[in-house]
């Protein structure tokens, strides 16, 4: 029931099945919460693969994470933080009820997320000529026929790995533009900013499981190697 | 028969009658809690069964008593369950020393059996009565298992890798040879028989037949033509380690780990050299993966055991413990 | 038949008719009734597929069947049966109508999301079906590698990927479950009052939303190992098949406690009605249902006996199996000491609740058996497993399963189901289920093994008395569809509270309006308080 007065009707949509709002927040918020730990279960069995092979080979993981490319990795992770914390800008923004503000902030973490899946392009491409691809032409400079295996292995997983990451980012762009768009139709107030802060928790969420990726797929044994 | 229920197939080996006492006391303890439970919902329905509609029960929340009762016996004897039925599976996981070792190849949908002496076999294993036989077994293509109902024993043989089994037959006889995990189109095809014979008539039957090369002499054919020798050189002066008493010796790595010279160790050092690089050496081994076969490999673990081996070095690797391979 | 009182009021059923007031309904209890027809529907085909397994299984050679039919038979028995109507049935039929209702709230967390759910499953099913009318998979419903990624010729990936989504119609289900029971509860309805059954539906889901993922994952691997051979489980590559296994069974230990913790819940609520007692020592089942929750994830590698796992970890799996039996155990015990002193009704539902007890005990022992090691070795992979387990699923849960199909038929429809034809099926499908797989826990030790299409000699008279019983079986399962549609029609009319049940969902009347309850409940009563509701009239079916 709207109960403000500035506020439209349709911006505070009570379903049936709840008694009040705020029954209604937290149990949206719950479930998103939920829908979070499952998708650390999901991450998790990559992970767990991951962790196995590399106890298994580690000489040869670390071998082909060296050719990944550090800096690359590391510019794109300083995207992503910025890209939460404009997230978070815009959570803020909609606790203010400050509409304005809330599209910008929204704007401004989708760009910043396409510029993180734009670099991702950029260095799938570069595994691609390099031919680092799994699949009948993978080929490793420098490692006997033997080892080739091995190697596929990490780029398999590092394929699966940052693929199933970009995916994400990828659906969290489509929610965002959602946002965006219903933020301009001033669907958002102090009173009902759940959706802006549920999808902030998710793009948080991806976030974080790039935090992981990258010190594991990019960083193995970097501290051994010469700059 | 050496069973003494009808619903338990014959007993052949050491450690069937185990099984079977454990199987008895499993049974004897299921069959109590089932007539039990039985008993008290038939004899607790039909005294307390319902007279009249208005009838309202007097209400017993429940009793902390009872339930530390009937959570600890239970859990008392499942520990019972678990000591008993892991002392055996620690036991079928060491193999006897003095055990013979056999090597089996499985693929779709046979199994390939080499004697070490040189016999081959396909889906029929001869073994002497009385005498602790280890199966090292390997699979060309999918996962395998190598089951003898007769024996109580089973394990799964995987591809790219060794898994081990081993028995003692106690009763001559033919006993049936089952694939127990499923492989594809003839799985119930793959079987065969074991054959346990009198001592006198195994070495009959392994010296009867066309002489074969043992398989010792097939690996040492093996390492000839593919030029093993050229570098691996028996004094030591090649660019490689000699494989001389190299079986069962500690090999210090140059990743700074140490392993033991098993069977599995052989193995990867043919198919995949660069994995394990012996300390003082460089990675110039090339791999032959793809110009040796599993029988090959076997062929050549078992030349290079022979290679100025003691009784000790032979027996040292065999059944390491933590690895059920 | 149709008195003039149950015409004129309006319920869920009657408030608006046609296909599109379905397939969009966002009412938890139509939903329920949807996913009941799509169940029901993979259950006939799933018996399908058994009927001819035990058809060929009658003679030792492969006389009905060539082999690889035989094979793609038992894989889409088993694909069927378990990702299409065990893990669903209870939670996503039963548990949609009446979670809502034992808490005493209009309709799940999120209504829309479970329309989703059922359309995933539909989807997933569709996949399914498609793969076995393609001409089928073959690689077992465990898809082991290498074979199910590099050598089988099946259509594995449209299985796959089938099974891929049914899961996100797993996970959904499960979130929507906890969301509900978390924050929507009635006023008064405190966690220690909540049916037993919720108690179970709720562990339930938190293994449906923790474990499902894993199993999504795996499958994504196996579709990238067949599609794309990255190697990750395929030795030639160095990968390592025994990896999927361990990924495989992390999900799928946890999902028989999917399949087996409703119906689980059911027989609390049946044995107390028809005891009209509560549950003996309602706080221990309660936090046994949670125990098994979390304890089941803690034991997959006890699959792994044989499949080259180290002994170390052999040890430590089959320990923590014996640690998971406690629960289940003790659940045994409460509610046979239920029964002591109670007021035993002998109706339907009660007369299913027996037979789950029996057995599911007499299933949960041989899963002792198989939990130690020396024993398993031999017994693993052979028909002693398949029995362990139709014994828990079919024996278990399948009987579960009807007994809250009896015992809430009345609420769901209106209408009562003939009793006497009832009873008679229970009969025919308790002797019929033992007839069918006794005799296989003595295949088994005999060494018999699984998935063998022909077979030696002299395990043949097993296997007939086997397959006899599954035709008396299959007759028994028949019954309830014929009569269940029967009664649709010209069952006796039931009024709000056939039972004299003290739950929720019996004080709204029978089929329930569209919100549930007319006014909202206040709950002032513990559980199960029966006194309360004898004072009332009861209609006795």
């Amino acid at each position: 029931m709207a109960s403000e007065a500035h506020a439209p009707a349709e911006s505070l949509a009570l379903r049936e099945q709840f008694e009040t709002e705020a029954q209604q927040k937290d149990a949206s918020t719950l479930g998103m919460w939920i829908f979070l730990i499952t998708e650390v279960m999901f991450f998790g069995g990559l992970f767990l693969a991951y962790m196995v092979y590399r106890r298994l080979y580690p000489d040869i993981f670390a071998i082909a994470s060296s050719s990944l490319n550090v800096y690359i990795g590391a510019a794109n992770t300083v995207v992503l933080l910025c890209s939460s914390l404009t997230m978070v800008l815009a959570v803020r923004a909609a606790q203010l009820g400050r509409t304005r503000a809330i599209v910008l902030f929204l704007v401004l973490t989708l760009l910043l997320g396409g510029v993180f899946l734009g670099v991702k392009a950029y260095e799938w491409n570069e595994k691609f000529v390099e031919h680092h691809i799994p699949g009948p032409s993978f080929h490793f400079e420098g490692l006997g026929p033997d080892q080739q295996g091995h190697a596929q292995l990490f780029f398999s997983l590092y394929f699966a790995m940052t693929g199933l990451h970009a995916l994400h980012m990828v659906i969290g762009a489509g929610l965002l533009a959602m946002l965006i768009w219903q933020a301009r139709r001033g669907r958002f107030t102090a009173e009902y900013m759940t959706p802006v802060d549920l999808i902030g928790l998710y793009w948080h969420f991806v976030d974080i499981i790039w935090i992981f990726l990258f010190p594991l797929l990019y960083l193995i044994d970097r501290h051994l190697k010469q700059p | 028969m050496g069973s003494k229920l009808p619903i338990f197939p014959e007993q052949a080996s050491t450690l069937a009658p185990d099984v079977d006492h454990l199987a008895l006391f499993l049974l004897v303890v299921a069959a109590f809690f089932t007539v039990l439970i039985f008993t008290a919902i038939f004899y607790f329905a039909i005294r307390y069964r319902r007279r009249s509609d208005r009838e309202l029960p007097h209400v017993q929340h429940g009793g902390m008593a009872l339930e530390i009762v009937w959570s600890v016996i239970p859990f008392g004897i499942t520990m019972v369950m678990f000591g008993w039925g892991a002392s055996l599976y620690y036991k079928e996981s060491r193999p006897p020393d003095n055990a013979i070792p056999i090597y089996v190849v499985a693929k779709q949908w046979m199994w390939k059996i080499e004697h070490m002496e040189g016999q081959r076999e396909i889906n029929e294993l001869h073994v002497p009565l009385g005498r602790a036989v280890k199966l090292t077994m390997t699979s060309e293509d999918v996962i395998h298992s190598f089951f003898v109902p007769a024996f109580r024993t089973k394990q799964d043989v995987v591809p790219g890798k060794y898994s081990t089994l081993w028995f003692q037959s106690t009763k001559p006889g033919k006993y049936h040879l089952f694939c127990a995990e499923y492989c594809g189109n003839r799985h119930s095809g793959m079987i065969g028989w074991i054959y346990v014979m009198e001592p006198q008539d195994y070495q009959n039957w392994l010296s009867g037949g066309a002489p074969a090369a043992s398989l010792s002499e097939g690996g040492e054919k093996l390492f000839t033509s593919l030029a093993c020798a050229n570098c691996h050189k028996a004094d030591g002066t090649g660019r490689c380690p000699s494989l001389v008493g190299l079986f069962g010796k500690t090999v210090q790595l140059a990743d700074g780990n140490k392993v033991v010279a098993d069977e599995a160790y052989i193995r990867e050092s043919i198919l995949q050299p660069a994995a394990q690089v012996v300390a003082g050496y460089q990675p110039v081994m090339p791999t032959f993966q793809g110009l040796v076969t599993e029988d090959g490999v076997l062929q050549l673990v078992e030349y290079i055991k022979s290679l100025g081996e003691t009784p000790e070095d032979k027996t040292r690797a065999s059944g390491t413990l933590g690895e059920r391979h | 038949m149709i008195t003039a009182a149950v015409q004129e009021r309006e319920h869920y059923l009657n408030q608006s008719y046609g296909l599109k007031s379905w397939l969009l309904t966002k009412d938890h209890k139509r939903i329920g009734l949807l996913y009941l027809f799509t169940i029901t529907l993979f259950f006939f085909v799933g018996g399908a597929f058994a009927t001819m397994i035990r058809v060929e299984l009658l003679t030792p050679g492969g006389n009905f069947v060539s082999s690889d039919t035989y094979n793609k038979l038992f894989t889409m028995h088993g694909v069927a049966m378990i990702f299409f109507f065990l893990i669903p049935s209870i939670p996503a039929s039963l548990g949609n109508f009446f979670l809502p209702m034992m808490i005493g709230a209009r309709d799940l967390a999120f209504p829309r999301i479970n329309l989703l759910s059922w359309y995933l499953l539909v989807v997933g099913g569709l996949f399914a079906l498609f793969a076995m009318l393609a001409g089928g998979v073959d690689t077992g419903w465990t898809f082991y590698t290498p074979y199910s990624t590099t050598y089988s010729n099946s259509w594995v990936i449209a299985t796959a990927i089938g099974i891929f989504i049914a899961g996100f119609s797993s996970i959904l289900t499960g979130l929507n479950f906890i969301v509900t029971v978390h924050r929507m509860r009635a006023p008064g309805m405190t966690w220690m009052r909540m049916p037993l059954f919720v108690w179970s539906t709720y562990a339930t889901s938190l293994i449906q939303v923790l474990g499902t993922p894993v199993l999504a994952v795996t499958i994504i691997l196996l579709f990238c190992e067949r599609f794309f051979h990255i190697g990750i489980f395929d030795p030639k590559l160095g990968g390592d098949p025994v990896l999927f296994q361990h990924m495989f069974w992390f999900y799928s230990h946890p999902a028989v406690y999917i399949m087996v913790l409703p119906a689980m819940g059911i027989i609390s609520e049946v044995v107390s009605v028809f005891s009209r007692k509560p549950v003996f020592g309602y706080r221990v089942v309660a936090y046994a249902s949670m125990a098994i929750a979390v304890l089941g994830f803690l034991v997959w590698g006890h699959h792994l006996f044989v499949a080259t796992q180290s002994v170390y970890a052999g040890l430590v799996f089959s320990f923590l199996s014996y640690f998971v039996a406690i629960p289940s155990a003790i659940k045994v015990f409460n509610w046979t000491a239920t029964l002591y002193k109670g007021s035993i009704s002998f109706a339907t539902p009660m007369l299913y609740a027996f037979g789950f007890i029996g057995l599911f005990t007499i299933g949960g022992l041989t899963g002792l058996f198989l939990a130690a090691l020396g024993f398993d070795v031999h017994v693993t992979d052979t028909y002693f497993v398949v029995a362990h387990f139709h014994y828990i699923m079919v024996g278990g849960t399948i009987m579960a399963y009807l007994a809250g199909l009896h015992y809430w038929w009345p609420k769901m429809t209106g209408r009562m189901y003939p009793e006497a034809w009832a009873r008679l099926s229970a009969l025919v499908i308790f002797l019929g289920f033992n007839l069918t797989f006794f005799p296989q826990f003595i295949l088994g030790y005999l060494g018999m093994p699984r998935r063998y299409h022909v077979y030696p000699d002299e395990f043949q008279v097993l296997h007939v008395l086997s397959t006899a019983g599954a035709s008396v079986l299959a007759a028994g399962y028949l019954m309830p569809m014929i009569y269940f549609v029967w009664s649709l029609r010209y069952g006796q009319v039931a009024g709000s509270n056939p039972w004299g049940a003290a739950g929720l969902e019996w004080q709204t009347a029978s089929p329930p309006p569209v919100h549930n309850f007319d006014e909202m409940p206040v709950v002032t009563h513990e559980a199960y308080d029966y006194a309360s509701v004898i004072g009332e009239e009861i209609q006795v079916g």
